[in-house]
C-alpha cells in the first residue's frame, strides 16, 4: 500500500511562526531520497534549504512559490512506499488516522487534524470549522427609532471583528481555548477577574446566558467601541494644542527645496573620520540651518508674554524636536543648540531620540523650548501645517526627501526634493520675518555653503 | 582613545616607521584580516595538499592505523553534524550548532587526552564528545529541549555543554587548581584539564579571570581556543589587536598557534601541552586556527556578514581531504577502507534520525526536578501551580 506522509513547515530558527516558499526543487512524481534538498524557504531571519525527511515519491506540493506558510502547515506529501500495491490516492490525514499511529510525535498528525511541532501545535489542516458566533446573527433592521447617518449593512459580518485599535481581551490560555471550543467571542465579554481578566466563569456564563434579544443592527451597545480615559501624555498634548491653537494666531508658509547639495555633503561627511559612528540625519542639517537662520530673524525665537505685555527675545536657542514615542508625542529640547557644531547636534539628536523612544524623557527636558522642528518626513509625509508648541513663536515641519523631477539650468533633472512648512505666531512674527526665516533655512539646505556667509 | 578603524587612515605625515621588531598598527591589522593565513608561527605538519612537513619544535610519529582512526573519527563526526543540522531543518531539533570545518581541531585535541584528563566543552564540541565516548545521540536532547545532556560527566570526564559564553573557563580553572591541590600533578602519571572555547569567548571577562587564576596557581590547564574567525558576525580583527595566542604572554604562560585544520599538528601540539601540564608546567594556551564553514547556529545566516570567497578559500583547506590524500599517497588505506567508513557513517546517521524522532517528550514536571539536589518549598509550590495550570486544558492537551 502506498503510504502518504506530510512534511509540515518546521521552525528553522527559534520561534519563527511563518516562512515564504522561495523555490521548489522537486515536483509531483519525482523520486526523493532522505536529506535531498526539496525546497528553499525564506524566514524573517534567513533563506534556508529544507532537506527531505523520507525517501519516496513526491505526491503533491501544498504551497506555491511566493506563498507565506505558517509553521506546522504541511507543504509536501510524499509516498514513502510507492512500490506497494496500487491504491486510490487518499488524502494523507485519512491515511494517518487509519493506521492508528497518531501519537502526537513531531511532524505527525494528531486526532483532530493538527500537526505537532517542537513548539506546540500547528494550525488545523483542511478547512477550519469554527462555530458561529452566537451574538452576531442579527436580523434585518426593524423600524428605526432615530435617524442614522448612513444605513449600515444589514447582514452581520461573517468574520469576527478585528481587534479594534489593537485591543486584545485579557484571558489565560486555558480560558481562551475554552472560549474557542464553546464558540464564545472574547471581544464581547467583560472580564470579572483582577485587572479585567476574563475568567473561566465569565466564558461559561456567556454560554449559559440566553441569546441576546435581536436588536436592530445599527443600535450599537458599545461592544465594538473602546473607551480609554484621557490622561497622561494624551491629555497634556490635547491641552497644549488647544491652548496654542486658540491663543496664537497661526500663519503657515511652505517652501519646496532642492536639497541635493545637502545630501551630497552628508554623504561626504559620513565617510570623514571625524563623523565616524555619528548618525548624521537630514534632521541634523535642518536643525543646524534653523539655529543659523534664527540669528538673522530673532523674532521666530521670541515669546509673546501677554501678562507682562512684552515680547521676550532670547540670546539662546533651546531647540525642541517633536518625537513620536510609545507614550505619545513628546517634545524634548536640545539646550543651547545655537552653540553646537553639526556633529554635536547630530549626536545630541540621536541621544534625544533614543531617550524619548525608551519613554525616559524627563519632564524638565520638555520645558522652556524656544523653537521646534517636527520631522514629519520620517513618516513619508511631504508636509503639514504644524501647531505651535505653547509659548513658542515658530515651528518648522521637515517633509520627506524624495527623488523628484526638478529644473536645473533649464533642464529637467532628478533631484532630492524636500518640502518645508513654517507655522508662526502672527502676534510676534510678521509675514516678512517668517518668510525671511523660511527662505534662509531653505537656502542653507539647498546650498550648505551659504553657512559661510553667516 | 583610538579605534582600529582609524588606524587604517593614519595622518599622512604621522605614519610610524615599521621596524622588524615592532610592526606598525596597519601591519598588525592587515595580518589579522588575512583570515586564511595563519602566519609564520603556525604549527603545521600536514599541508592542505596532504604533504607531510616538519616543524622544528613539534613532530609526531603516527602509524597507519592511528591515522586511519583519526580519519574515521572526522568523517563520522562530520556526518553526525550534517545529520543533526538536517534534523533541525526538518523540525526535529529546536536548534543545532554546526561544527563543520572544525573536525581536525576537535578530533586532534580530543584524541590527545588520556582517560584520566578532564574536558570542559562549550556547546560546539561534538567532536570532543565523540572522543570522550559520549554517543552523538546523547547530545540531541539538549538541542531538542528534552534534557540537558544525559552523560555522566564524572564517568566520561566530560563536563556538560556550557551555553554561557566563556563560563566553562572558570569552572575548568577551578577544577585544574583542584587537581594541583590534590597532588595529581608532577609526573608522567599526572592529570591535566583542557577547556574549549571560541575566539568570541576571549573577549569575555570569564576567560581573562580563568587565565589569571590558572597562571598564578600553575594549574594543569590547557586553554584550547578554536579560532574559527567569526564570533557569530564579529570577525576576530574587531576583537583583538594581536593574534590571540600572543595574549598568553601577558599572563605569563606559553601560547601556540596551530593549524586547526591539520589533525596531526593539533594532536602533536595538544599532546605536548597536556604533558607539560601533567608535569606541573601549565597552564598553556593553544589557538587552533580554523574556520567555521557553516552558520553560527541554525538560526544564523552567515551570508549576511561574510563573503563567499572567504568560504571558498577555506574549502581548499578542508581538514578531512588532506588526510585522505595523505593516506592514499602513503598507501595506508584503500578504496575498501574509505567505502567502509562511508557505510559506517550512513548507519550512524540512520541511527541518529531514528533516535531523534522517537525521543519521548519529557513530563511537565521535569523542568523543576533538577534545580536543587534536595527539595525546595518555593519551587515545589511553583511546580504544583504549573501542573495545575497544564491540567486546566481539557484532555491534558498542551
Amino acid at each position: 500500500m502506498p503510504q502518504y506522509k506530510q512534511f509540515p513547515l518546521p521552525d528553522t530558527a527559534e520561534g519563527l511562526t511563518e516562512a515564504e516558499i522561495l523555490t521548489w526543487h522537486v515536483k509531483p512524481g519525482d523520486t526523493v531520497t532522505v536529506n535531498q534538498i526539496i525546497v528553499e524557504i525564506e524566514t524573517a531571519k534567513a533563506a534556508v534549504e529544507l532537506p527531505c525527511p523520507w525517501a519516496g515519491v513526491v505526491t503533491e506540493l501544498h504551497a506555491e512559490p511566493g506563498q507565506t506558510v505558517e509553521v506546522g502547515v504541511p507543504i509536501i506529501t510524499i509516498d514513502t512506499d510507492p512500490g506497494g500495491a496500487a491504491a486510490p490516492v487518499a488524502p494523507a490525514p485519512a491515511a494517518a488516522e487509519a493506521n492508528g499511529t497518531s501519537s502526537g510525535k513531531i511532524g505527525e498528525e494528531m486526532p483532530g487534524g493538527r500537526i505537532a511541532t517542537l513548539v506546540g501545535y500547528g494550525p488545523k489542516s483542511g478547512t477550519a470549522k469554527r462555530r458561529a458566533r452566537k451574538d452576531t446573527a442579527a436580523p434585518a433592521a426593524v423600524a428605526a427609532p432615530t435617524p442614522v447617518v448612513a444605513p449600515e449593512p444589514v447582514a452581520a459580518p461573517a468574520v469576527p471583528a478585528q481587534a479594534p485599535g489593537g485591543y486584545v481581551p485579557l484571558a489565560k490560555p486555558p480560558v481562551r481555548k475554552l472560549a474557542k471550543d464553546l464558540g464564545v467571542d472574547l471581544y464581547a465579554l467583560t472580564g470579572s477577574g483582577p485587572d479585567g481578566v476574563i475568567t473561566r466563569e465569565d466564558v461559561e456564563s456567556a454560554v449559559a446566558a440566553p441569546t441576546p434579544v435581536a436588536a436592530p443592527s445599527y443600535v450599537d451597545n458599545g461592544s465594538r467601541e473602546r473607551r480609554v480615559p484621557i490622561k497622561g501624555v494624551r491629555k497634556a498634548t490635547a491641552q497644549a494644542m488647544v491652548d496654542s491653537a486658540f491663543t496664537a494666531p497661526h500663519v503657515t508658509e511652505f517652501l519646496t527645496v532642492d536639497v541635493t547639495p545637502m545630501m551630497e555633503l552628508r554623504a561626504r561627511l559620513k565617510n570623514h573620520p571625524e563623523f565616524r559612528g555619528v548618525k548624521l540625519t537630514p534632521l541634523a542639517f535642518c536643525a543646524k540651518a534653523v539655529v543659523l537662520a534664527t540669528r538673522r530673524t530673532p523674532d521666530v525665537n521670541a515669546t509673546w508674554d501677554s501678562a507682562a505685555n512684552e515680547i521676550v527675545y532670547k540670546d539662546y536657542v533651546h531647540l525642541g524636536i517633536a518625537a513620536a514615542t510609545p507614550r505619545g508625542l513628546v517634545v524634548p529640547k536640545v539646550r543651547d543648540a545655537d552653540r553646537m557644531s553639526l556633529k554635536e547636534l547630530a549626536i545630541a539628536l540621536d541621544e534625544l531620540a533614543a531617550v524619548a523612544r525608551d519613554g525616559k524623557t524627563a519632564p524638565a527636558d520638555m520645558m522652556n523650548g524656544t523653537i521646534t522642528i517636527t520631522n514629519v518626513g520620517v513618516f513619508g509625509v511631504d508636509t503639514g501645517t504644524p501647531i505651535l508648541n505653547p509659548g513658542e513663536s515658530a515651528i518648522l515641519a521637515l517633509g520627506a526627501i524624495r527623488d523628484m523631477p526638478w529644473v536645473v539650468d533649464g533642464e529637467i533633472k532628478i533631484r532630492k526634493i524636500c518640502q518645508l512648512a513654517l507655522s508662526f505666531d502672527h502676534r510676534v512674527v510678521d509675514g516678512q520675518q517668517g518668510s525671511q526665516f523660511l527662505a534662509d533655512v531653505g537656502a542653507l539646505l539647498a546650498d550648505p555653503g551659504f553657512a559661510m556667509t553667516y | 582613545m583610538s579605534s582600529p578603524e582609524q588606524w587604517t587612515h593614519p595622518e599622512p605625515d604621522a605614519a610610524p616607521a615599521a621596524t622588524a621588531a615592532k610592526p606598525t598598527a596597519e601591519q598588525v591589522i592587515a595580518g589579522l584580516r588575512a583570515t586564511d593565513e595563519g602566519g609564520a608561527d603556525l604549527v603545521q605538519l600536514l599541508t592542505p595538499e596532504g604533504e607531510r612537513v616538519t616543524h622544528p619544535d613539534f613532530d609526531i610519529d603516527i602509524s597507519a592505523e592511528e591515522l586511519r582512526g583519526l580519519y574515521r573519527d572526522m568523517v563520522l563526526i562530520r556526518r553526525v553534524d550534517r545529520e543533526a543540522n538536517a534534523l533541525q531543518r526538518k523540525g526535529q531539533l529546536g536548534i543545532w550548532v554546526p561544527l563543520l570545518g572544525q573536525e581536525a581541531a576537535q578530533i586532534g585535541a580530543g584524541r590527545a587526552m588520556r582517560p584520566t584528563d578532564m574536558a570542559f566543552p562549550s556547546y560546539r564540541e561534538h567532536g570532543i564528545a565523540w572522543t570522550r565516548g559520549v554517543h552523538p545521540t546523547e547530545l540531541l536532547g539538549i538541542f531538542r529541549g528534552t534534557d540537558q545532556g544525559t552523560w555522566d560527566p564524572v564517568e566520561k570526564r566530560f563536563h556538560p555543554y556550557t551555553i554561557v559564553i566563556g563560563n566553562q573557563v572558570l569552572n575548568a580553572a577551578g577544577y585544574a587548581m583542584g587537581q594541583k591541590f590534590d597532588g595529581k600533578v608532577g609526573d608522567d602519571d599526572g592529570e591535566a584539564t583542557m577547556v574549549f572555547f571560541g575566539d568570541g569567548a576571549t573577549s569575555q571577562g570569564d576567560v581573562h579571570e580563568g587565565f589569571v587564576w590558572a597562571a598564578v596557581y600553575d594549574a594543569p590547564l590547557v586553554f584550547f581556543c578554536q579560532n574559527n574567525q567569526w564570533a557569530i558576525s564579529e570577525p576576530t580583527e574587531r576583537q583583538s589587536r594581536l593574534p590571540l595566542y600572543q595574549r598568553a604572554r601577558g599572563y605569563g604562560f606559553p601560547g601556540i598557534r596551530v593549524d586547526g585544520n591539520d589533525v596531526l599538528a593539533t594532536l602533536a601540539v595538544t599532546r605536548w601541552a597536556l604533558d607539560e601540564c601533567r608535569h606541573g608546567n601549565g597552564p598553556i594556551l593553544i589557538e587552533a586556527f580554523t574556520y567555521r564553514m557553516d552558520a553560527h547556529t541554525t538560526s544564523d545566516d552567515p551570508t549576511r556578514y561574510r563573503l563567499s570567497d572567504e568560504l571558498e578559500l577555506w574549502k581548499l583547506k578542508d581538514p578531512i581531504e588532506r588526510v585522505k590524500v595523505y593516506l592514499v599517497r602513503q598507501q595506508w588505506a584503500d578504496q575498501e577502507f574509505f567505502a567502509g567508513v562511508e557505510a559506517e557513517a550512513d548507519e550512524l546517521a540512520e541511527n541518529l534520525r531514528e533516535f531523534c524522532v522517537n525521543m519521548p517528550d519529557p513530563p511537565a514536571q521535569r523542568i523543576f526536578s533538577n534545580v536543587y539536589a534536595e527539595g525546595n518549598p518555593n519551587l515545589e509550590a511553583q511546580r504544583d501551580e504549573f501542573l495545575d495550570y497544564v491540567s486546566g486544558f481539557a484532555g491534558g492537551e498542551h
